[in-house]
C-alpha cells in the first residue's frame, strides 16, 4: 500500500455540474492491503457520486466494523461519516435517515458485518425499505482478524489456511430478495464498468438498494481453491446485462438491440436502462431474479448485474407518514405544544 | 354472619384496600374508577398495580391506600380485601389484618377452611346478580366489577355522585354505556345498603388534599415530557414496564404533532427489532441533529451497553429512559426495583460513565425528560433517566405539569453554516476551545466544504482523524473527565431537607423511595428522633451530596436493591469510607414502606446506642 498521497493534481481536471472535481470526492489514503478489492469499490463510489453531481455534504456514509467498514474514510472526505458498531450500521442509518430524509445515505458493510453479527439489523432495514444504498464488500472472510471464514464463504471453498469451509453459505442477494428488497444487484470489485452505473442507479432508487460486491481479500482469500479470489471470480462471472443510468435531464443516446433491453423510470424521471444478456430475466419480478440466480449457481456461475428493481417503491418515511421536511429542521415552535395545551392535559388527569 | 372479634379496625380516611382479580376480566377499569373517585373526593390516594407476567386468566391485584396526611408510599397491611378471584382467595384472605373485612362473592358458599374468626366477611352475590340482570356473558363478567365498586360506595361511604359523574366522563361519546354502568353501580350500592350496616367501621370522608394535583402515571408523564421537550424520533423495543412510555409519546404525538395541512407527522417512531437497534436508531438520529430517545428496562440496558460506550466515546447525545424492574435476567419482570443503578452508571466496556437522573414523581418525570434532551445535547453524551415500575405504571398524585413559555431548548455547542463559513482555521470536532471539556459539533449536511468529520468509536485526534497514539488517547480521555466535572453543574441538584435542624442523622434516598422515606422521617420525628434527608437526583453527584454526608455522623441510604448500588457509587466516586453509609435495602419486588425504613433506622440506632438528640446539645456518638 501507498502511504503518501500525491498533492499534485492536473490544474484542468474536469468538474461536474456543481463545479467539483473528482478529487474533491476522494477521501484519505487507504490503509487496506495493496490490491484489496475494497479500494476499487471506494473508487467506484467516488466516481459515481462525482458523475451524479451530488454535493458531498448532502451525503452521509455509515459503516459497521471490519476492513470494509474502514473504507468510508477513503472516499467522500467532505461528507460526514460514521464508523459505528459491528453489525449495527443499519440501525444507525435508520435513525439518521429518520432525522433528515433530505440527504443521501450510503451504508458500507462486509460479509461478517452483515451476514453474521448484523444479520438481524440487515433484515429489518430491508423490511422497512429504508432509503439508502447498502453495499456489502464481500470477500468471504474476516480480514481484520486474519482470515477466518465468514458466513458467505462457499461450502468447500479454501482460504489461505487450506481448510475447506464445511458450512453452507448465506447468499445475501437472495436473502435481500426474499426479504422484499426493492433494488438488488450483485457486482465484482474488478468490474468498474458494471459497478459505477449500478451505484448510480442504487442511489437514485427511492428505497433500500442493495449491492453485493464480491471483493477479493488479497491477503487471506485469494488463493487457489477459494471461490472469492480474483481468478476464480473472473472465470465464473456471468452478467445479467449492461446497466446504464441516465439522469432525467439527459437524452438516451446509446442504442440497444431491440427485444433485449428494459427501462425503469425512477421517481425523479431518471432512467435505468438494462441491456440484457439473458432474456429470461425480468427485473421487475423478484421470482425471476431468484430463479435465474439459482440456475446460474447450479452451473457454477456467479450471476452479476442488476437483478431486481421495483419502480414504485415506497420508503420508510412514506410508509409511516412522517413529514416531508427533515424532522431535524423543525423548530421549537413546531414541536412544543405550549402551556395552554399542557393545562388542558393536566385537566384530563383530574 | 356474626362472629365475636377480639380486635376491630376503626378508621376514617386511613385505609388499605386490596382487590384480588382475574387478568383480562375488565377489573382494571373498575378499580381505576374506585381510586379516581377517592381522588375526586379530595383524598390522598395511592393505587398500586400488583400484576404477574400474564395476560389473561391468572391472578392480578390492585392495592389502594388512602390517608389524610398526603403519604403516597405503600403502608403495608390490608384493611379490606375484595376477593373476586377463587384461585388466590386462600392467600388473599390470610393477608387481611385482624379486625379487617373480606368482601367476597357469596354466590357459591365460601370454603369453610378459609374462614377466619378475626375478620368480618361481607358476602355479595356478584355472580348471581349478573346472571339475573344480564344476558350477554361478557356483560355478566364486566359488570361484576362495577357492582362491587357500587357496593363499596355504600360500605365505606364513597360519594355516589362522584362515581356517576366519573362514569359520565369515561363514556363520553359512547353515551349508550352510561346508563347500564350507573345501573350496575346502583345494584351493588343497594345490595350493600339492604344487607349490611352501612357504612362499616372503615370509612372515607371528603377532604381538600387534592388542590390542583393530578393523578397520572410516570410513563405517561415521560411521554409528554418527550413531546414538549422536542423529541422527533423514538426507536424502541417492547419491554415491560417501559412500553407505555413510547405508547404515551405516540398517543400525544398523534394528537399534537400532526401537520394540519399535509396530515404528515412531525415525528417518527420506529419499533426496532431489538434493543440494540433501538439505541442505534437514537444515536443515528441524534448524530444527525434530531432529538431522539428510547425507553427500556434492565435487560434492554444490557443489550444497549456496547452502543452506550460508542455514544460516550464518540460524544453523541443519547436520551434513554430505564423503567427499572426486578432483575437480574428476567427476574420478576412485573415487579419494581431500583437495581440498574450501577449497570447504567458504568454501562459499556472501557472507561465509561454516564449521566443519570432520578425522578421521584410524575412531575419530575415530565421535567427531567425535557431536561434530559437539553443535558444530552449540552454535554454531548448519553443521559439515562432511571425510574421504575412503581412510578412508571401506577397512577400517582402529582403536582400539575408545567411548561415555561420563556424556556428555549438548549441545543448545545453546534456550529451553524454561517459560523463555519466565517471560520478561518480548520474545524476540529474534539478541540476543547472553551476549557469545559465540551467540544463543538456539526450536523451532517451543514456546509458544502467545511465542518465534515468522521465519527468513530476508535481513538482519534482533535480533528477526528484516526490515531493509535497513546498521548492523543490520554488527552481525549482526560478531556472527557473534564466534561464529567462540568456535568456536575448542569445536572439536577439534590433536594436537601434539614428540618432535623442540624440532626446527626441523615438519610439519603432517590427515586420512588422518596414517599416512604419522608413518611418514615415523620414517624421518627413523632418518636423524638430528628432526621435530615437528601434526595439524590443525578449522577455525577453534586458537591452538596458529599457535603450532606460530611455533615451527618450517621448516614443511611434507602435503596430498592440488594447490593446498595447507589452507596457503591457514592463510595467509589466520592471516596467515602463505606462504613459511613448504612444501607436500608428493600428488594422483594414491592415498593418499600415507611415502617420498613423506620424499623431499620430504629434498630441501627439501638445497636449503635445513638442518642438521637440534636448536634448542638450533645457530643457525637454515632461513629463508635
Amino acid at each position: 500500500m501507498s502511504y503518501i498521497k500525491p498533492s499534485f493534481r492536473h490544474p484542468e481536471l474536469p468538474v461536474n455540474e456543481l463545479g467539483f472535481t473528482q478529487q474533491q470526492y476522494e477521501g484519505s489514503l487507504s490503509t487496506l492491503c495493496a490490491g484489496c478489492g475494497h479500494d476499487s469499490i471506494s473508487g467506484a463510489i467516488t466516481k459515481a457520486i462525482f458523475e451524479l453531481s451530488i454535493a458531498p455534504h448532502n451525503i452521509a456514509k455509515l459503516s459497521g466494523i471490519g476492513c470494509s467498514s474502514k473504507t468510508p474514510t477513503y472516499f467522500l472526505g467532505s461528507s460526514h461519516g460514521f464508523n459505528s458498531v459491528h453489525g449495527r450500521m443499519p440501525s444507525v442509518t435508520t435513525g439518521a435517515n429518520a432525522a433528515n430524509r433530505e440527504m443521501v445515505y450510503i451504508g458500507v458493510s462486509g460479509d461478517g458485518d452483515t451476514a453474521s453479527i448484523g444479520m438481524g439489523q440487515f433484515a429489518h432495514a430491508v423490511r422497512r425499505n429504508l432509503n439508502m444504498m447498502y453495499i456489502v464488500m464481500n470477500n468471504g472472510c474476516y480480514g481484520l482478524t486474519k482470515g477466518q471464514d465468514s458466513a458467505t464463504s462457499d461450502i468447500g471453498s479454501k482460504s489461505k489456511k487450506g481448510e475447506p469451509n464445511p458450512f453452507e453459505p448465506i447468499d445475501l442477494a437472495s436473502v435481500a430478495l426474499q426479504l422484499g428488497a426493492t433494488f438488488v444487484a450483485r457486482s465484482f470489485s474488478g468490474d468498474k464498468a458494471q459497478l459505477v452505473p449500478l451505484i448510480k442507479a442504487a442511489i437514485a432508487h427511492q428505497g433500500f438498494a442493495f449491492i453485493d460486491v464480491i471483493s477479493p481479500c488479497v491477503t487471506f482469500n485469494n488463493n487457489p481453491g477459494s471461490t472469492k479470489g480474483y481468478e476464480f471470480v473472473r472465470e465464473h462471472l456471468a452478467a445479467t446485462g449492461t446497466v446504464d443510468y441516465v439522469p432525467m435531464k439527459q437524452e438516451i443516446k446509446t442504442e440497444y438491440a431491440p427485444g433485449s433491453s428494459t427501462e425503469v423510470t425512477l421517481h425523479d424521471g431518471s432512467v435505468v436502462h438494462l441491456h440484457k444478456t439473458d432474456d429470461k430475466l425480468d427485473v421487475s419480478s423478484r421470482r425471476s431474479a431468484l430463479a435465474l440466480m439459482q440456475e446460474y449457481k447450479a452451473e457454477g456461475k456467479i450471476l452479476t448485474g442488476l437483478l431486481h428493481m421495483e419502480q414504485n417503491s415506497r420508503d420508510l418515511h412514506e410508509t409511516i407518514g412522517s413529514s416531508n421536511k427533515a424532522l431535524r429542521s423543525l423548530s421549537e415552535n413546531e414541536l412544543c405544544p405550549g402551556t395552554a395545551i399542557l393545562g388542558s392535559i393536566n385537566d384530563s388527569f383530574r | 354472619m356474626t362472629m365475636t372479634m377480639k380486635k376491630t379496625i376503626h378508621s376514617k380516611n386511613d385505609l388499605v384496600i386490596k382487590f384480588a382479580n382475574v387478568n383480562g376480566t375488565g377489573s382494571a377499569s373498575a378499580n381505576n374508577l374506585f381510586a379516581k373517585a377517592l381522588f375526586r373526593m379530595g383524598l390522598s390516594v395511592s393505587p398500586k398495580n400488583i400484576f404477574p407476567s400474564n395476560i389473561q386468566g391468572l391472578p392480578t391485584w390492585y392495592e389502594v391506600r388512602v390517608n389524610d396526611k398526603g403519604y403516597l408510599g405503600r403502608r403495608g397491611g390490608i384493611d379490606i380485601a375484595v376477593c373476586v378471584n377463587p384461585q388466590s382467595m386462600a392467600k388473599d384472605i390470610k393477608e387481611v389484618s385482624p379486625g379487617g373485612y373480606v368482601v367476597y362473592d357469596n354466590t357459591k358458599p365460601l370454603d369453610l377452611r378459609l374462614m377466619r374468626s378475626d375478620v368480618e366477611f361481607i358476602g355479595l352475590p356478584l355472580t348471581q346478580i349478573c346472571l339475573d340482570e344480564y344476558q350477554d356473558p361478557r356483560q355478566r363478567q364486566l359488570f361484576k366489577n362495577v357492582i362491587y365498586v357500587g357496593a363499596l360506595a355504600a360500605l365505606i361511604n364513597i360519594d355516589f355522585e362522584v362515581l356517576t359523574s366519573l362514569i359520565g366522563e369515561q363514556f363520553k361519546g359512547k353515551e349508550k354505556l352510561i346508563a347500564p354502568n350507573v345501573h350496575a353501580l346502583d345494584l351493588g350500592y343497594q345490595y350493600a345498603k339492604n344487607h349490611f350496616t352501612c357504612p362499616l367501621r372503615i370509612t372515607v370522608e371528603r377532604r381538600d388534599n387534592r388542590g390542583d394535583k393530578i393523578l397520572i402515571d410516570g410513563n405517561t408523564a415521560i411521554g409528554l415530557g418527550a413531546v414538549f421537550g422536542g423529541a422527533t424520533m423514538a426507536g424502541w423495543y417492547p419491554i415491560t414496564p417501559s412500553t407505555s412510555v413510547i405508547e404515551a409519546f405516540e398517543k400525544y404525538c398523534k394528537r399534537l404533532r400532526v401537520d394540519a395541512g399535509s396530515g404528515k407527522k412531525n415525528y417518527a417512531i420506529v419499533q426496532a427489532e431489538d434493543e440494540l437497534a433501538a439505541i442505534g436508531m437514537v444515536i443515528g438520529a441524534s448524530w444527525n441533529g434530531a432529538r431522539a430517545f428510547t425507553a427500556t428496562s434492565g435487560p434492554g440496558i444490557s443489550l444497549m451497553s456496547e452502543f452506550l460506550g460508542l455514544a460516550y466515546f464518540a460524544e453523541i447525545p443519547t436520551v434513554l429512559v430505564d423503567v427499572q424492574r426486578t432483575g437480574p435476567s428476567t427476574g420478576m419482570p412485573t415487579r419494581t426495583q431500583q437495581s440498574d443503578v450501577i449497570a447504567c452508571a458504568y454501562a459499556s466496556h472501557g472507561d465509561t460513565k454516564h449521566v443519570l437522573v432520578f425522578p421521584a414523581t410524575p412531575k419530575e418525570c415530565f421535567d427531567m425528560t425535557a431536561q434530559a434532551f437539553d443535558l444530552a445535547e449540552q454535554l454531548q453524551t448519553p443521559v439515562i433517566m432511571l425510574t421504575d415500575l412503581d412510578l412508571g405504571m401506577n397512577d400517582t398524585m402529582s403536582e400539575p405539569l408545567e411548561w415555561d413559555e420563556a424556556r428555549a431548548y438548549e441545543r448545545g455547542k453546534v456550529y451553524s453554516a454561517e459560523q463555519l463559513e466565517a471560520m478561518s482555521e480548520k474545524f476540529g470536532r474534539y478541540i476543547d476551545s472553551d476549557g469545559d471539556g465540551i467540544p463543538y459539533r456539526t450536523y451532517p449536511g451543514t456546509h458544502p466544504t467545511k465542518g465534515a468529520f468522521f465519527t468513530r468509536g476508535t481513538s482519534r485526534d482533535e480533528y477526528a482523524i484516526y490515531t493509535e497514539d497513546g498521548a492523543e488517547y490520554v488527552r481525549n480521555m482526560k478531556r472527557l473527565l473534564k466534561k464529567w466535572e462540568t456535568a456536575k453543574s448542569y445536572v439536577p441538584a439534590p433536594v436537601i431537607d434539614n428540618s432535623g435542624k442540624g440532626s446527626d442523622i441523615g438519610v439519603l434516598h432517590y427515586g420512588t423511595s422518596m414517599a416512604a422515606t419522608l413518611e418514615a422521617i415523620d414517624y421518627l420525628a413523632q418518636e423524638g428522633i430528628a432526621v435530615d434527608s437528601c434526595r439524590i437526583r443525578a449522577f455525577p453527584f453534586c458537591k452538596a451530596v458529599e457535603e450532606f454526608i460530611e455533615q451527618h455522623s450517621t448516614v443511611f441510604i434507602v435503596e430498592q436493591n440488594r447490593d446498595a448500588q447507589m452507596r457503591s457509587l457514592l463510595v467509589n466516586e466520592c471516596e467515602i469510607n463505606p462504613k459511613r453509609i448504612v444501607p436500608i435495602l428493600n428488594f422483594d419486588g414491592m415498593p418499600v414502606t415507611a415502617k420498613f425504613i423506620q424499623q431499620a433506622i430504629n434498630s441501627r440506632l439501638d445497636i449503635n446506642k445513638v442518642t438521637p438528640i440534636r448536634k448542638n446539645t450533645t457530643s457525637n456518638k454515632a461513629e463508635q
